[in-house]
């Protein structure tokens, strides 16, 4: 425990020495804070025409502002979770670090699950940075909270998978660049999986569409929690990491 | 307290360490010895429960580096070929955070950072990034990072590359300095620092053992004889070589005179006597001939002549002439 502690600490602090942090978070608020004022100015221009109808459509800032909004976030994050995980271990590997933190009387388990937290916390961080916006809207209207934070977690975990996938393929080359490209083309792939259900209805089509993240991510936007889709994640994290873990024990073993 | 058997590591295409069996005791200074590429890495990295062993198995303070490679780690200290450095932390910062990855904690933990901080003489670049280190700092961070949880034994894989000759003796006495308490290992191709530093060296080379001996012992199996180098000049400016090499042939004990070098009219000699003491003689029979001892030295043969006659790579001139001469 007390070893997980001192990487995530090691690793928080070599994000936040390095611009990459602040990067990350200024470009994640920058484009989610374009998305919400959108969907806000969208929101209003709405609300106004049909008052001028005379109609009273029911308006939900929950159904209208939020819902989209988390599952753009959901979105805009796989595009910033390959910048979060790919220095996690090809760095270490490039830089010779590996053989200190493999020499250490220190478990593997303890250093993947120690940069994992370390990536969750940075992403959690961005996610913090959007909920600024949010606050706006409880400000000056009544939205529900309940689905908002049910929005949120759906994002930790959708983000945890994801982050979990990203720290193994970092453990499989020395090259930085390397990692972050393959990793954002499997999060790009894991993404538009979910297309195929558009034209197909067939079994395969359906297992491609399970397997997309963003499939499991539409209940958490609705503000509903499904215990299957809480499942879905969880399984992507646990073999995320336990990949990792074979990873770096087959790692020694071939080097 | 190491104890190596059968030891071996073979990659895709090559053996880098075959069969490699040696045993160090408690306290010993030990010089791991070998051409590039010998395997001594890999060996230093198959102590280290960083990598895995072929076949064979070492244990390490009682510890077996496959069954119980925690325990191992937790006893020893361990400087890789590159120091393993964060670019982006401070000297200070990253001892204290190696220090909490060996287990240490509050106020040991400070005592041991300004203790390693002194004893390697880096406590004047203690706030300075590691990225922005010299190479020779970062040597010596390498090296205070491999002994601050006091571990019992010592792996250090070349310690005095890339330090300057200052540094070189400081880090040498440095590493005798923490033998007794603490059994070390140290890599180097260095032969002198093999004599100077280590009681016993391990010779490998292209993955076999090739000798495993005190450095004393191994001087003096490899020629039984002594030799000894004296320079003479003459006095009149001339020296008649054949004279020379004759009276000191003469010379009871004396079983070989060659002819070595000359700077002028300074000319050295190397005498291979049998055995006993024929320095007294020889410089007596110098001077009564009417010539000037410039030099008399005892010519310990050194281990780069052991190491090339063992590990029989291509030697440079001297064993040409060795053989030429034979
Ligand atoms: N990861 C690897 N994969 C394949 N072969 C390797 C690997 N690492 C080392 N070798 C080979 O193993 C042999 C021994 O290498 P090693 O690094 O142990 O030598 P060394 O004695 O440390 O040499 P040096 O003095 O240059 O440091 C070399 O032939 C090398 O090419
Ligand atoms: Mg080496």
């Amino acid at each position: 425990m007390r070893n997980i502690w001192i990487i995530w600490r090691k690793e928080m602090n070599s994000y936040f020495v390095s611009p990459i942090a602040y990067l990350l978070l200024t470009m994640f608020g920058l484009i989610f804070g374009f998305f919400f004022w959108n969907a806000l100015g969208y929101f209003a221009l709405m609300g106004m025409e049909s008052q001028m109808r005379g109609q009273m459509f029911p308006m939900n800032l929950n159904e209208q502002v939020i819902r989209p909004l988390l599952s753009n976030a959901s979105v805009v994050g796989l595009f910033f979770i390959p910048m979060i995980t790919m220095r996690l271990f090809a760095e270490e590997k490039r830089s010779g670090t590996m053989e200190l933190l493999a020499t250490s009387p220190i478990r593997d388990l303890e250093v993947i699950l120690g940069k994992w937290f370390a990536a969750v916390t940075l992403y959690a961080c961005m996610l913090l940075f959007t909920a600024l916006n949010f606050a706006f809207l409880f400000k000056y209207g009544n939205p529900d909270w309940k689905p908002l934070a049910i929005g949120y977690l759906g994002l930790l975990l959708q983000a945890g998978g994801l982050l979990a996938i990203g720290t193994f393929i970092s453990t499989l080359t020395k090259n930085q660049i390397i990692a972050g490209a393959a990793t954002f083309g499997v999060c790009l792939l894991l993404w538009v999986l979910e297309w195929v259900s558009g034209y197909e209805t067939a079994t395969w089509a359906q297992v491609l569409a399970y397997m997309s993240v963003i499939t499991h991510f539409e209940s958490f936007a609705k503000g509903v929690l499904d215990t299957k889709d809480v499942i879905f994640y969880l399984t992507v994290i646990f073999l995320g990491l336990f990949f990792t873990a074979r990873s770096m024990e087959s790692l020694r073993w071939r080097s | 307290m190491i104890t190596v058997k059968e030891l071996t590591k073979r990659y895709a295409r090559n053996t880098a360490v075959d069969h490699i069996s040696f045993e160090v005791q408690k306290g010993q200074i030990v010089g791991f010895l070998g051409p590039n590429g010998a395997g001594k890495t890999t060996t230093m990295r198959m102590l280290t429960c960083f990598l895995p062993p072929t076949a064979g198995g070492a244990t390490v303070a009682g510890f077996d580096v496959l069954e119980q490679p925690l325990e191992v780690k937790k006893r020893i200290g361990y400087l890789p070929e590159s120091p393993p450095l964060y670019p982006e932390m401070e000297t200070g910062e990253y001892l204290s955070f190696v220090g909490k990855l060996k287990g240490l904690s509050g106020a040991e933990l400070g005592k041991q950072v300004d203790y390693v901080c002194e004893r390697c003489a880096v406590a004047d670049v203690k706030n300075k990034l590691l990225g922005k280190l010299s190479k020779g700092y970062r040597q010596r961070v390498g090296l205070a990072q491999a002994i601050i949880h006091n571990p019992d034994v010592l792996i250090l894989d070349e310690p005095t590359a890339g330090l300057d000759p200052k540094q070189i003796n400081e880090t040498r006495e440095l590493i005798k300095g923490l033998a007794g308490d603490h059994t070390i290992i140290l890599s180097t191709h260095i032969l002198p620092e093999v004599e100077q530093t280590c009681e016993q060296v391990i010779i490998i080379n292209k993955g076999k053992l090739v000798a495993t001996d005190s450095v004393h012992n191994l001087q003096n199996r490899a020629r039984g004889a002594e030799t000894v180098l004296v320079e003479i000049a003459g006095r009149n400016g001339s020296l008649e070589m054949v004279a020379v090499q004759s009276r000191l042939q003469q010379i009871a004990g004396v079983s070989r005179v060659q002819f070595k070098t000359s700077h002028g009219n300074r000319n050295v000699f190397e005498i291979e006597s049998q055995k006993g003491f024929v320095r007294g003689d020889l410089a007596r029979a110098v001077v009564e001939a009417g010539w000037d001892l410039n030099e008399l030295r005892p010519a310990a043969m050194s281990l780069e002549e052991i190491f090339l006659q063992l590990t029989g790579s291509e030697a440079p001139t001297e064993q040409a002439a060795t053989k030429g001469a034979q």
